[in-house]
């Protein structure tokens, strides 16, 4: 029998999933994608239909397989790429959703977070999760499903119901489902629970106790690639061998494996990873300490990670809310209608200030206005605010770990707006590549199930595959970078405390 | 009038003498994409051309006889190298140049008669020759250079067409004149498909309504 041609990513992201086969090159050879309804019960809910991203997943395999006329033997194994902190519960007999998941963007959990922050434990959840304690994370989700149905916690307690998130759900389905599937979940994963302890990498009873979750709910924690079990249907046989949170994936498919090294995803909102290799370092800066990844029988690799919130949406705001544009692409060609900002910045913090500020109550601003302002020079504004922010990440990064990054990896929507990029690599100082795939999340999740099964044989294999695509070089002046910084952080401080002293 | 014609706004019949509509005005409106909405909308295809053909891809559009480089990927073989976004390509002696002027006829106008820039001693010079290299360029639905430019680099470029079949840019792989032609210069067939696939996979794009960022 000839060996495996292909292996399978299965990323289920926020709106779709996607099944993707690359080949060993790790060129994508074949693509089916299916979207997912969202749903919005009331203001800050999103909920997703578990069910029916099973069901997807269950049409778009045989899709992608049939496209290049592939059979389960041409696959080598299946990994998975995931949405972060969106949780599922699931009946273990039945495998029928207790009800719809709860996705990571969802705020209903911000006063159960403000109250269980009053708790005398709070102090002491960074150092052992490596997060802050806040809702953007998966235990105060579930706590919140167990508290609003107290049947569903009785069954919790009896281990009658799993919890997962989503590749938990997914690998539990694709070995074998209510017929013997492993209810495990993936490390990375589990990083962003604020129930793992980040030294021990196992669940915290002291954790748990904090949000009160009964330990019979939890999947059993594993490396992120290993043999999870083996698919069913039209993957029959087909080791499930890997699995990654998004980000971690993207990390990954950018092989970033050494210390030091960094990827930025520039999408609505950005996500920086700063690889700080078996060191946790614990951020005094607002950063989060997260897995990056671990293999099978080996320490984990740990990763420090800072997201900026408004990166493309800015760029969405100024053409859908201003007008001032028809496509994104076009805020380039506007900007270059002018040589600078003009003396104008725009600060972003359209639901107050994330990492590394974390000020709630900040609210955006344009600096700095004068009647010299064109729509150009806001264009500028626009895009140079995505640079800053990446700067002050950085910045964070930098006094937290004594790691110095000698290029940063991108991928993303963003990285086809030139002007951006090498307006980034000047006010970082470094060089920005860009790889040549740019589905980097995928490519990733593939990575680490091919790897897992000898279908590449090590990370140095993976290495020569990333080709650049792409690469811009610092050129801006030191003295101007270092004002236009002061300039900006100067806006920045205009913009705290806005809520606090004005009326509603 | 005659500045008009220049632009492309409108031709004259050459038995006649008669004025018409020329495609110049049209471009203006549906033909027009904007440059940085092309590469966005090329990025996702042109990264796949450079990793299948081992070359090196650029995008460009059409101003006056030149061809502008909107979009730049670099060949995949870890080598240093320099994405020349923002320069322009002579009309008549590159592969991206030659398939930007066929679909715009009116461009060949814009030559002087005599006295094309020669850069090598395969640069098609003469404007009957050049007119010639069009039309091939515009009924095979492809243009290739061998050796026109700098003797040693070769290309081979396909038509980006927007909505209303106008060409609003166009795909080429550059790189070492034998890798891209045989001997005879004869632009190699696998090549050439990939080339015409990623032009029609752009125009795709192009047509459909684009959410999200």
């Amino acid at each position: 029998m000839p060996p495996p041609r292909f292996v399978m990513a299965i990323d289920q992201g926020t709106t779709s999933t996607r099944a993707i086969l690359f080949d060993h090159s790790g060129q994508l050879v074949s693509v089916a994608q299916l979207e997912h309804h969202q749903y919005f019960p009331k203001p800050g809910w999103v909920e997703h239909d578990a069910a029916e991203i099973w069901r997807n997943v269950g049409r778009i395999i045989p899709r992608v397989l049939k496209d290049v006329g592939a059979t389960a033997a041409d696959i080598a194994a299946v990994g998975i790429a995931n949405q972060r902190e969106t949780i599922v519960v699931w009946d273990r007999m039945t495998g029928v959703p207790a009800r719809r998941a709860i996705v990571w963007q969802d705020t209903r959990t911000d006063t159960l977070v403000d109250s269980l922050s009053q708790l005398p434990l709070a102090a002491e959840i960074q150092a052992r999760s490596g997060l802050p304690l806040g809702s953007y994370f998966s235990a105060p989700r579930l706590r919140w499903m167990l508290d609003e149905n107290p049947r569903l916690r009785e069954r919790a307690e009896r281990g009658e119901v799993l919890f997962g998130t989503m590749e938990s759900w997914l690998i539990w389905n694709l070995t074998g489902g209510t017929d013997g599937g492993a209810h495990i979940t993936e490390v990375t994963n589990a990083s962003r629970t604020l129930l793992m302890n980040i030294h021990t990498l196992n669940w915290d009873p002291a954790l748990l106790s904090f949000f009160d979750i009964p330990a019979a709910i939890l999947p059993e924690i594993r490396p992120s690639m290993g043999s999870y079990g083996l698919g069913r249907g039209p993957i029959a046989g087909v080791p499930i061998a890997a699995a990654l949170g998004d980000q971690q994936a993207a990390l990954f498919g950018q092989t970033c494996f050494a210390a030091g090294e960094a990827k930025c995803t520039y999408g609505t909102g950005s996500f920086l990873l700063l690889n700080t290799g078996h060191e946790i370092v614990t951020s005094t800066h607002g950063m989060l300490t997260t897995v990056a990844y671990q293999l099978a029988g080996e320490p984990a690799i740990y990763a420090l990670e800072g997201s900026v919130a408004i990166t493309g949406s800015l760029v969405q705001w100024f053409r859908d809310g201003l007008g001032l544009i028809r496509t994104a692409a076009e805020i380039e060609t506007l900007a270059r209608t002018v040589d600078d900002n003009g003396g104008c910045y725009i600060v972003p913090a359209f639901y107050g200030l994330f990492a590394p500020h974390w000020r709630p109550e900040a609210r955006g601003i344009i600096a700095g206005l004068t009647s010299y302002i064109t729509r150009g020079h806001l264009a500028r504004a626009v895009l140079e605010a995505t640079g800053w922010q990446t700067r002050e990440l950085l910045d964070a990064m930098n006094a937290d770990s004594s790691l110095s990054l000698t290029a940063l990896k991108v991928d993303g929507g963003m990285t086809s707006d030139n002007l951006l990029m090498q307006f980034i690599a000047d006010v970082l100082d470094v060089p920005v590549v860009r790889p040549m795939m740019a589905e980097t999340v995928s490519l990733g999740a593939g990575y680490a199930a091919g790897l897992a099964v000898g279908y590449w044989s090590d990370l140095e294999g993976l290495r020569r595959n990333w080709h650049l695509a792409a690469e811009w070089l610092p050129s801006m002046d030191p003295g101007r970078r270092d004002s236009e910084y002061k300039n900006w952080l100067h806006a920045v401080e205009l913009t705290l405390g806005w809520t606090s002293n004005t009326a509603r | 009038m005659r500045t008009l014609v220049e632009v492309g706004f409108i031709d004259q019949d050459r038995v006649s003498g008669r004025y018409g509509l020329a495609s110049g005005l049209t471009d203006l409106s549906a033909g027009h994409v904007d440059p940085n909405e092309l590469r966005a909308r090329s990025m996702n295809w042109a990264d796949p051309l450079a990793a299948r053909s081992g070359e090196a891809v650029r995008v460009g559009v059409r101003t006056g006889t030149e061809a502008l480089i909107v979009h730049y990927v670099f060949r995949p073989d870890h080598s240093q190298q320099q994405a020349d976004v923002g320069a322009q390509l002579p009309g008549h002696a590159t592969a991206l140049g030659k398939v930007l002027l066929a679909h715009n006829p009116a461009a060949v106008a814009l030559f002087p008669a005599r006295g094309v820039t020669s850069y090598t001693a395969r640069t098609i010079t003469s404007r009957s020759a050049l007119t010639m290299e069009l039309l091939q360029a515009r009924s095979q639905g492809y243009a290739v250079e061998f050796g026109e430019h700098r003797p040693d680099q070769a290309g081979i470029a396909a038509p980006i067409f927007g909505s209303g079949g106008l060409t609003v840019g166009a795909v080429e792989i550059h790189g070492d004149l034998d890798r891209i032609c045989d001997p005879s210069g004869t632009a190699r067939p696998k090549l050439v498909a990939q080339v015409v696939d990623c032009a029609r996979a752009v125009a795709r794009e192009l047509k459909t309504e684009r959410s999200g960022e």
